[in-house]
């Protein structure tokens, strides 16, 4: 009976693993390997730092994602924790809009960075108005900067919002009948009780703007990101083995940041069930 | 914190919801000071909503005023009135040690390091905790933390100490053991508290006065033996201990009804319901008997036996006695009531 | 006891970042409608832009949905019996397996896209189809078909509901289709809604595993910013939001989200990756 069982749990896992390893696990081994399969070799993992336009694209990526990630953190902490302790008519329907975004593709999102801060973009008319010139600057970090704090925003929102609904609000009732005013409560109480929250969606926030391209790619070339200098090394450059160890690395900065999100998140590893 | 404690007044003190839910019927409510009063009810009787409004967690409606001594409190935010507080769920800081949780009041009035550490030691060793003091929130038991609530609470000196159902998340023989702990707690402070539970052994052990709730209103106000021998209304002869009912007419000297008769010093007329307690009773021969009644169940407690009994107008009857007697079910059992226990509630 | 002004200027706040998000929105809308998107809403109200959008685009949005459908079906097919064999044998290889499945979700699309181009993009055929873009979706969108349906199997205690199948005389594959399937049904269909959404706005992965005759929407999307006058850009835009938005709505009618994120990710086991946030959507 237990071997019937147990044969029959490898027949329904069966197929996944097999999609899993023909179409992901094998070609990813097969990344790492053309790697280093260019004239370098294995050397060409060190491109990454040594060759200057590769190392400052990299640079560049890590100080955006860091940037980014700070702000949509501040942000979203204050509305989040605004949303969820407070109770007021149309706050369903403000939280249905600030998650709203959460689907989009990052080229509809560059798309909505090209309205707000393009060319005829509405911050553009409207500085013209005020000062008489224009301000422009979706085709630049500045503009990548907006595009993926519009991605992170909806997430870590969503992320706060349930740390601090999960909040005994006993604590912090506890914390002012001893006297502390509303700022004590906040930093001594509340921000403790998030810090799981803020971790783990500061993480995935991070590994999000690392890895993405689509925002870059729609606001067009000149901005020089990591996944970008990936793009343009294996289609105008045909370099794959460049390619192909930018991607590698890239993975495993981002798979690094979600990992590390997790075990600080969490607590004990245990599966589900 | 004066020699006798702060006094508490509540004043025409109302609360309705903003989703319309009436908690709190106006409440007037003095409070001596050093006095402990338990507010005792059901869930949903108001007595939280009370606690919290001397908090200053939930604010009257307009028209209600709170008091502490002459100062009116009413618009004086929880972080302004000087109290402490106990909750139920113990509400200890899950990112701070014992130590520091104890210390966090002191912290947030700016006393000096060393006045806090001096304070901090104080109230471990009154509570007992002293070797917990670098443990971690998660780490202590139910008791345990219940004690850091309490030394926590107590030690920036508050007017007022006010406490949520503080045992109702332990167990029958911790809560036992810590009523008896809070209660020396309390005296010995001199401090005046407000004490929340709806557990009346609780209640009647604390408590220099209950206040006893239902529906947001007070029921009564009394020492635990008023509340207990003289019940002010139906409610609170039912909400405390076991209480038997008797319906009978007023002839005379006694209340005579399908089961015999009751004593009866009252004079009047008519019909009559009358109460008493299953421990005011003594099983005597029939002839001296007021009551007979048919044995239902009966319940051997060691110290003394719980009898049910049937034959009571469709009701049953609880007595209690020290007899040393088996009674089977089915036993004719006579008893006659002790005159000065019975209650009545209707005249 | 709350003072106003606080509350005020925080409301202000989201309010603000609120219009960040949603004004843009609203403009391409607009601008997908407008004649004239520089003289703006006076120069009239058309559906010309739409009408153009199909005569361009209509092919890709067939395709993004026979993706999505076919995605669907698949991950149903491989998912739902992962997450079974998953939550049965929960132990540590079942972690791992989670794991491994959830790393294409951990790693750029980019890069996917190029590992699986260059292990099978010598196939002509199968490289020109939309089969090779379908296996991307799949990737992508598996992890979340098979930890949602991990989710509501943990919640209900479905090994004990299969005891008493077997105590009646039941098989393994009666239970599995009688007993199991059906009480785990909101779980699929959550994920359901999940794969198709990402499947449909999937474009990291999608952008170099597309070719000229293999566009999906969001590869469309993106040719028109770069190649078509801000009108039209906006047009599509707004199909693409029209399509995006029931399933966003039965989302989060489903589950209130923040229920959702919050069962999901922090149900306090580190495992369960807080990628897994209906986050990594396409960026």
């Amino acid at each position: 009976m237990k071997r019937r069982e147990y044969s029959n749990l490898v027949i329904l896992i069966l197929p996944t693993l097999i999609t899993f390893s023909a179409f992901f696990l094998l070609p990813m081994a097969r990344l790492v390997a053309i790697g280093s399969e260019g004239p370098q070799g294995i050397g060409a993992y060190l491109d990454i730092v040594t060759v200057p336009r590769h190392f400052e694209s990299l640079l560049a990526t890590l100080l955006l994602s860091l940037i980014v990630t700070a702000s949509a953190l501040a942000v979203s902490t204050i509305s989040g924790l605004f949303l969820e302790r407070n109770r007021f008519p149309g706050r369903g329907f403000l939280i249905s809009l600030l998650t709203f975004p959460l689907a989009f593709p990052g080229v509809v999102i560059g798309f909505m960075v090209i309205m707000l801060a393009g060319r005829q973009g509405l911050i553009g008319e409207v500085t013209k108005l005020l000062t008489g010139s224009k301000i422009v600057f979706a085709y630049s970090m500045s503009g990548l900067f907006i595009g993926y704090l519009y991605f992170s925003i909806p997430r870590v929102i969503l992320t706060i919002m349930a740390a601090a609904g999960k909040m005994d609000p006993a604590i912090e009732e506890a914390a002012r009948s001893l006297g502390a005013p509303q700022w004590r409560v906040i930093v001594d109480v509340i921000l403790p009780a998030l810090r799981p929250g803020l971790i783990a969606s500061g993480a995935i926030c991070f590994a999000t703007s690392m890895g993405a391209f689509g925002t870059a790619f729609t606001l067009a070339t000149n901005i020089d990101v990591l996944p970008m200098t990936i793009y343009t090394e294996f289609t105008l450059n045909a370099n794959i083995a460049g390619a192909a160890s930018l991607s590698v690395i890239l993975g495993l900065i981002t798979w690094l940041a979600l990992f590390v999100a997790r075990s600080l998140a969490g607590s004990t590893a245990a599966a589900a069930g | 914190m004066t020699d006798h404690g702060t006094a508490i007044r509540l004043e025409a003190c109302a609360k309705t919801f903003a989703n319309g839910v009436r908690a709190l019927a106006p409440l007037a409510l003095e409070i001596a000071g050093g006095e402990t009063v338990v507010l005792l009810g059901p869930s949903g009787c108001g007595k939280t909503t009370t606690l919290r409004i001397i908090a200053g967690l939930e604010v009257p409606d307009p028209g209600g005023r709170v008091l502490f001594d002459e100062d009116d409190v009413t618009v004086l935010p929880i972080e302004e009135r000087n109290i402490g507080m106990v909750f139920q769920s113990y509400a200890l800081f899950p990112n701070m040690s014992v130590r520091a949780n104890i210390a966090y009041g002191l912290r947030v009035r700016r006393l000096d390091r060393n006045a806090i550490d001096a304070r901090v030691d104080e109230m471990m060793a009154m509570m007992d905790i002293a070797e917990l003091a670098h443990r971690r929130i998660d780490q202590l038991s139910g008791g345990q933390s219940q004690r850091v609530a309490l030394a926590r609470a107590i030690a920036v000196r508050p007017r007022v100490l006010l406490l949520d159902e503080p045992l109702t998340a332990l167990d029958a023989f911790l809560r036992t053991r810590l009523r008896v702990e809070i209660d020396r707690l309390l005296r010995g402070l001199g401090i005046t508290a407000v004490y929340v539970t709806h557990d009346q052994a609780e209640a009647m052990s604390l408590g220099d006065r209950i206040v006893v709730m239902n529906e947001g209103r007070v029921a009564q106000v009394g020492t635990p033996r008023d509340i207990y021998y003289r019940p002010a209304t139906d409610f609170v002869a039912d909400f405390i201990g076991t209480i038997n009912r008797i319906r009978g007419v007023v002839r005379g000297d006694r209340v005579e009804c399908r089961a015999g008769h009751l004593p009866w010093s009252a004079g009047g007329g008519g019909e009559i319901e009358v109460l008493f307690r299953p421990e005011d009773v003594t099983i005597t021969a029939p002839d001296d008997a007021h009551l007979t009644g048919r044995v239902v169940s009966s319940f051997f407690l060691g110290d003394r036996t719980k009898l049910i009994l049937e034959g009571f107008d469709g009701r049953e009857v609880v007595i209690e006695t020290t007899d040393r007697r088996e009674f089977g079910p089915g036993t004719e059992v006579a008893f006659r009531v002790d005159a000065d226990a019975l209650i009545s509630l209707k005249g | 006891m709350r003072r106003p002004w606080l509350f005020y200027t925080q409301l202000a706040f989201t309010l603000s970042v609120c219009a960040f998000l949603i004004v843009p929105v609203i403009m391409s809308m607009l601008a997908g409608v407008t004649q004239n998107f520089f003289i703006g809403i006076k120069s009239g109200v058309t559906p010309r832009w739409v009408f153009e959008v199909w005569d361009l685009y209509s092919e890709t949005i067939y395709l993004s949905l026979l993706i999505a459908v076919t995605c669907l079906l698949v991950t149903l097919v491989l998912g739902v019996p992962t997450a079974y064999v998953l939550a049965k044998k929960s132990g540590r290889a079942a972690r791992v397996i989670e794991e491994i499945l959830v790393l294409p979700v951990a790693v750029p699309g980019l890069a996917i896209a190029l590992a699986l181009i260059v292990s099978y993009g010598g196939f002509r055929d199968f490289r020109g189809s939309w089969a090779f873009i379908l296996v991307g979706h799949v990737l992508y969108t598996l992890p979340f078909m098979v930890r949602s349906v991990l989710a509501v199997l943990s919640s209900i205690d479905f090994k004990t509901l299969e005891e008493g199948a077997a105590s009646l005389g039941a098989g393994f594959w009666p239970r599995f289709f009688g007993v199991v399937l059906p009480n785990i049904r909101s779980g699929i269909l959550a994920g359901s809604l999940m794969v198709v959404t990402l499947s449909i706005g999937e474009f990291n992965l999608t952008w170099m595993l597309s070719t000229p005759l293999t566009k999906t929407l969001p590869v469309g999307l993106a040719d028109s910013y770069a190649s078509m006058r801000l009108e039209i850009g906006s047009a599509y835009t707004l199909v693409f939001l029209i399509m995006i938005v029931p399933l966003l709505v039965a989302m989060q009618i489903l589950g209130s989200p923040t229920k959702r994120v919050a069962k999901v990710e922090t149900d306090g086991d580190g495992s369960k990756p807080a990628s897994m946030t209906g986050s990594r959507i396409d960026d």
